[in-house]
């Protein structure tokens, strides 16, 4: 009876183990990877400067877009900028900009300082359309393909390694 | 007769917003601040939280039901916006580990008492 009970106690502590195993283990930092393969949202966004709104689902006519969020104010959107310049001379990708809480004085002066890399450059003044897209900082940046697949999602600035990852996926 | 009226339209518009303040703040406070510690949307004054207050106050208002709007956040930031844990294929070890462990834990005890007893006589 006794080695009966030692078997219980050892199969529970050995299943304790295990689950705590498993859950620290496990990566601690939030992302929200898990849209990756899913179906980039349908969102009217209003254009930057000219009026008029970008309806995300014209992704589909590009073979491959880059979707920036970015602000000014925001120090690492500044580090990541020469990256974005310089994926903007691939011609397999468009670059669209969704310029995030922003001053618009600001943000012009920002992009004739650093150069602008976005095709399509559009705003969310409130940040409330970028709840769609599973933005909770920037920079952040999506990578998606002409059928609406988030392909990559990079929460923080890119930098050269995230760059070759790209090219190395849309010169496929 | 207008007065009358007038108080009627006023007294269950001001239940309605009440209502809908009651809805929004239950659902706020199931909501993890996701660039706080440990906060919840409700308690936070982060930038990401005043967002997510402004979208949920007016998803309510355009009449979206709790589960909708948890489906919503949950979709595009995952489970670990909820509180609440939803019950689903991953997450039953979960719900129905600490279930087995109480009836498994009873059994055991169980045994040990009836032994124990069996000895006594």
């Amino acid at each position: 009876m006794r080695k009966k009970y030692l078997v219980i106690i050892y199969s529970i502590s050995i299943f304790v183990f295990f689950v705590l195993y498993l859950s620290l283990g496990k990566n601690k930092v939030y992302t929200t990877q898990d849209n990756i393969g899913k179906k980039i949202a349908e969102v009217q966004l209003n254009y930057f400067d000219i009026d008029g709104e970008f309806n995300t689902k014209e992704i589909s006519n590009f073979k491959f877009t880059l979707l920036n969020f970015w602000a000014s104010w925001c120090g690492p959107c500044r580090k990541e900028h020469k990256y974005l310049v310089e994926l903007s001379k691939n011609s397999n990708l468009k670059i669209v900009g969704v310029n995030f809480k922003d001053e618009k004085k600001n943000a012009l002066k920002f992009l004739n300082e650093m150069g602008n890399p976005f095709s399509i450059l559009t705003k969310d003044p409130e940040g409330k359309k970028s709840v769609n897209f599973g933005i909770y900082g920037i920079p952040e940046t999506i990578l998606i393909n002409n059928e609406l697949k988030i392909l990559k999602k990079y929460v923080g600035p890119i930098n050269s390694k995230d760059v070759k990852e790209i090219e190395k996926i849309i010169n496929k | 007769m207008k007065i009358l009226s007038l108080t009627i339209v006023l007294f269950f518009s001001s239940v309605i917003s009440y209502c809908d303040e009651n809805k929004t703040y239950e659902i706020l406070k199931n909501l993890r601040c996701l660039v706080c510690q440990g906060q919840t949307i409700s308690d936070s004054n982060s930038d990401f939280a005043l967002t997510i207050k402004e979208v949920v106050n007016e998803k309510v208002e355009e009449g979206f039901s709790k589960k909708e709007i948890y489906h919503f956040l949950s979709d595009k930031y995952g489970d670990w916006i909820l509180f609440n844990t939803p019950l689903k294929k991953n997450s039953y070890i979960l719900w129905f580990v600490p279930y087995v462990l109480f009836i498994l834990g009873g059994a055991l005890l169980y045994l040990v008492i009836r032994k124990r007893t069996e000895k006594t006589k």
